[in-house]
């Protein structure tokens, strides 16, 4: 049978992202996967360098379309610091709600992100809807949809407008109500369990020969590795959650965990709003205007739990007014990039794009 | 992980089929758009009236998206750029960090999001014009206090504690530690508004900037290029830069006078002969007089040496330095800064000739045929007088004597002035403010306590004199009798009794000029042995013979020049400093400038044609 290649994604539905992989095909079986990145073309590591810190603070978040809030997060984290600032702890407590917001946001994304490749556009239709009520309650807290530009270095960049906890706590009850319909239309739809069990393994080896870290390496081998555990940041050693670990990785699993997260997260949006403190909201990390801000000498690694796993910014500042150098470790870097071209030769045609969603692969991530 | 398999499980969501759907219509999408949430940040709303051009806006848009353009409709004003903010929305991103650093508040954003085009050169506009082409009316994002990017305030000064420091002569405000320093020049946008306004057009965001890197010589460097005499004006320019910063319209404007301080106080010596000397050429050009060895006349001397002329510099007193040393207290003006400032004059070549009053040890004309030009700054020496009943008793006082008394006491050099237990002072500029805490000194040390009585037309709130002083004063102990009017002196056994004054309706008129009212029923008697009258300061023209007069115009005693400085009539003479704009340090030092670069055309013009 003669070899096809096949182009899969920039504009494929079932891609994530501004990449394409170049599928080198035989009958419907994926003999050979070339990863061809470049689409995205706004070289963000490099371009960081040629903004001040405060005028990063527009471009950070498009590295993760569908996670901006991550980004926000640690290149805020990374200045404080480098700068040695303390952010006052009411801060710590709105940044959880946003970033567990935001987490649930992104899973429901890679859920409904399922529907294209298995036909099950209910799910999509569904998750969108709530997706547009979670991002209705961001426009009110910062103004905006998909990039917040919130979380600022220093703490969060307005007070939380009036009411707003009310909205928030209303809405998840609501949609925690809900969530068993979630459960019923996708977890134990037959056509779905048909797609998605005992396929696309990520076995235990791979986990340890790429690097996965996040819900593919929690579903393989079986430990709560998650950055808010073991090294926790903002206030999240304070609050009384679970992670979901498992030890068969197969598509099915990984995309049920994300279900039990979202039910993880509003645990800790609802510690968070209780635990929250009154105060001020933020403090300067430098003295003087935006413009002028200077840090001190120093470099730091700083990283958080993204929805996809590990996600870090390596910080350089030479003392001036601008990033020396920003290394962006993308979450899904390891099984984006090198996994793609090991791992995904051997599915079949129509599971590629299951494969590059169940693996969680943000595509600006390994583009940057 | 559960594995429960239903076949009927996925059908129960037919049940929404029979539900409101939760998305929009297309139509509705465009006719009518979902409401904003209130802090929505859609299209730009931009107050003209409130933006003054600073460009933070412009300087910190991480997409490049606004353009300030200049407006033709914009009439030219003190304090702004006649450029407004031009928004391209094409780039854009919204992020709002422009609301953020406005530094009037001027700049918000709308709750509109929807703007239909197929022309992409429409989506290049003045913010408010898209918004309105959006139909929307409502304030979306706005700035709050903790989303503020600008500092607004300032770094602390360090300074004497009034109780300590109205019993001594030591200056008042010690200048910033370099941390104080950097992080005030951090509060700087570099607007550049202040350059403008500035008589001298002096570089001040390019030397806070060299302040802000630590790079003292480069600002040193700057500092010399307009202003030869940065020591005294780090510590009692009027600045006006600093009226208008743009900082100043929400916060503390910016402290350009004293970071100019610091670049003066901790430049190293070596530092300040290797920067000063560059420019100074050899003297080759001609032969320059200049009269007065104040601000004005030490400018001059300055720029006309760097250029190549061969300068003596002409002054009435024993040293030179004119108000700075005559006038100025030493709390403010100490004389070391003074001295650093004189001494370069002396290294760089320019001829002193003190004691020397033009017009009495030498003449005008004997200094033209000397000299191929003469430049004259001897500003206003002798004070305003006051007609009053009985105001001449000879314990009525005036400032510029009393001052000049004062500064030569504390340098050793006379008696200290006889000032009584009880004084009253009238006037409520700066002038004013210098007798008054002068005095107070002088009482303190003299009696153990002090009483001293501010008597000025105008009330407390528009006195012209600036608002340290005015706080420092109360600090120390100064009374007020600010809406007063002086009427009479009291005199009783042939000793000054108090001041009889009338309750001061209003200073000036419509046309905002000088005429005061008084309200002549409500009469108070302000009690005092002493009056010192400090109400202005007047020139002394007797160096202009009536040839001179015949042809040079004098206008409300103010000496008409061109905009070179070169005096109508006489091309030889040049005049400068507040003989020709009123009393006023930094426009004297450019005047200064400006004339020796009119000298040196004039020069260079009259070898031409020879």
């Amino acid at each position: 049978m003669s070899e096809v290649k096949l182009f899969f994604g920039p504009q494929h539905p079932g891609m994530h992202g501004n990449a394409s992989v170049h599928l080198y095909v035989e009958g419907d079986l994926v003999k050979k996967a070339r990863l061809v990145p470049g689409m995205l073309h706004r070289g963000f590591e490099k371009s960081m360098e040629n903004h001040t810190w405060m005028g990063n603070l527009a471009l950070i978040p498009r590295v993760c379309v569908a996670e901006p809030d991550i980004n926000e997060m640690v290149f805020a984290q990374g200045l404080e610091t480098i700068a040695e600032v303390e952010i006052p702890e009411r801060a710590h407590y709105i940044r959880m709600v946003i970033m567990e917001m935001t987490r649930i946001l992104a899973h429901m994304m890679s859920l409904g992100a399922l529907a294209s490749p298995t036909g099950l556009y209910t799910a999509n239709q569904w998750m969108q809807a709530d997706r547009n009520n979670i991002q209705d309650l961001f426009e009110a807290i910062t103004g905006h949809r998909i990039y917040h530009m919130y979380i600022v270095p220093g703490g969060v960049r307005k007070e939380l407008p009036q009411g707003i906890e009310t909205r928030i706590l209303d809405f998840f009850t609501e949609f925690e109500r809900r969530m068993p319909e979630y459960h019923a239309l996708i977890f134990e739809n037959p056509t779905i369990q048909a797609r998605l069990k005992d396929n696309i393994m990520l076995p235990e080896f791979v986990v340890w020969e790429l690097g996965v870290t996040g819900i593919g390496m929690r579903s393989a081998v079986g430990k709560p590795y998650d950055v808010r555990k073991v090294t926790p940041y903002a206030r999240y050693d304070k609050v009384d959650f679970e992670v979901p670990v498992a030890t068969y990785s197969d598509a099915y699993t990984r995309s049920v965990m994300k279900y039990y997260e979202i039910k993880e997260s509003i645990r800790i949006i609802r510690q968070a709003f209780d635990m929250m403190p009154q105060g001020k909201v933020n403090v300067k990390i430098a003295p003087g205007n935006a413009l002028k801000w200077t840090l001190p000498k120093g470099q730091t690694y700083s990283a958080v739990e993204s929805a996809r796993g590990e996600f870090g910014y390596y910080i350089v500042s030479d003392g001036k007014t601008q990033p020396y150098r920003i290394a962006v470790r993308g979450a899904s870097f390891p099984q984006g990039f090198l996994g793609v071209e090991r791992y995904m030769p051997g599915v079949r045609l129509d599971d590629a794009p299951l494969w590059y969603d169940t693996m969680g692969i943000c595509t600006p991530e390994i583009d940057r | 992980m559960d594995k429960k398999k239903n076949l009927f499980s996925p059908i129960k969501a037919w049940k929404y089929a029979f539900k409101k759907p939760v998305s929009f219509s297309m139509e509705d999408i465009i006719d009518r758009p979902r409401e904003s949430e209130n802090n929505a940040r859609g299209f730009h709303i931009n107050d003209h009236t409130k933006c003054i051009g600073c460009g933070a806006c412009s300087e910190i848009c991480p997409t490049e998206a606004i353009v300030m353009v200049k407006r033709a409709d914009l009439e030219p004003k003190d304090g702004e750029h006649p450029e407004r903010p031009t928004i391209d929305y094409g780039r854009c991103c919204f992020c709002a960090l422009c609301v953020d650093i406005c530094t009037t508040g001027s700049m918000k954003m709308s709750k509109a999001y929807v703007f239909n085009t197929t022309n992409p050169d429409t989506l290049y506009k003045m913010p408010e014009e898209i918004f309105a082409a959006s139909g929307g009316t409502i304030t979306g994002y706005e700035k709050t206090p903790e989303s503020d990017l600008l500092d607004l305030v300032r770094a602390e000064m360090p300074s004497e504690a009034s109780e300590k420091a109205k019993e001594s002569f030591i200056e008042l405000l010690k200048g910033y530690s370099m941390a104080q320093a950097k992080a005030e020049a951090a509060r700087c946008i570099g607007c550049e508004i202040c350059v403008k306004t500035c008589p001298a057009n002096m570089h001040i965001p390019e030397y806070i900037d060299a302040v802000g890197q630590g790079d003292m010589a480069e600002g040193l460097a700057l500092l010399y290029k307009t202003n030869p005499l940065p020591g005294v004006c780090g510590s009692i320019c009027t600045h006006k830069c600093e009226t208008v910063c743009a900082i100043g319209q929400r916060g503390e404007p910016i402290a350009i006078r004293w970071l100019k301080r610091y670049i003066v106080d901790n430049a190293p010596e070596s530092m300040y002969e290797e920067v000063l000397m560059a420019p100074v050429s050899a003297p080759g050009k001609g032969r320059v007089a200049v009269v007065g060895g104040g601000a004005a006349g030490m400018s001059a001397s300055y720029y006309l040496r760097t250029m190549g002329y061969a300068v003596d510099l002409y002054e009435a007193k024993p040293l030179m330095g004119g108000v700075a040393r005559y006038g100025v207290p030493q709390y403010r003006m100490p004389e070391e800064r003074l001295n650093k400032d004189v001494d370069l004059l002396k290294k760089i070549g320019v001829g002193f000739h003190v004691n020397t009053k033009v017009g009495k040890d030498i003449t005008l004309d004997a200094l033209h045929e000397q000299y191929d030009a003469v430049f004259l700054a001897s500003g206003l020496p002798q004070s305003r007088s006051l007609k009053l009943e009985n105001g001449d008793h000879p314990d009525v006082l005036y400032a510029m004597p009393f001052l000049a008394a004062a500064r030569d006491y504390l340098r050793g050099q006379g008696e200290m002035p006889d000032v009584a237990a009880k004084v009253i002072v009238i006037g409520g500029g700066n002038v004013a403010f210098d007798v008054a805490r002068t005095i107070l000194r002088f009482q303190q040390e003299k009696y153990g306590h002090n009483q001293v009585s501010l008597v000025s037309l105008e009330t407390k709130d528009i006195l012209p004199a600036d608002k340290e002083e005015i706080e420092e004063g109360e600090a120390e102990g100064l009374r007020y009798f600010c809406g007063f009017g002086p009427q009479g002196i009291e005199l009783s056994e042939g000793k000054i009794a108090g001041l009889h004054t009338v309750k001061c309706l209003s200073v000036f008129d419509e046309n905002r000029s000088f005429c005061p009212v008084f309200d002549k029923d409500q009469k108070d008697l302000i009690e005092g042995s002493q009056v010192y009258v400090a109400i202005g300061q007047m020139n002394d023209h007797a160096y202009f013979t009536p040839e001179h007069l015949d042809k040079a115009v004098l206008k409300g005693g103010k000496v008409q020049t061109d905009s070179w400085g070169q005096v109508q009539g006489m091309p030889w003479l040049f005049a400068g400093g507040d003989i020709v704009h009123g009393p006023d340090m930094i426009h004297g030092i450019a005047d200064g400038h400006q004339a020796a670069r009119g000298i040196d055309l004039y020069l260079q013009s009259l070898s031409q044609t020879s």
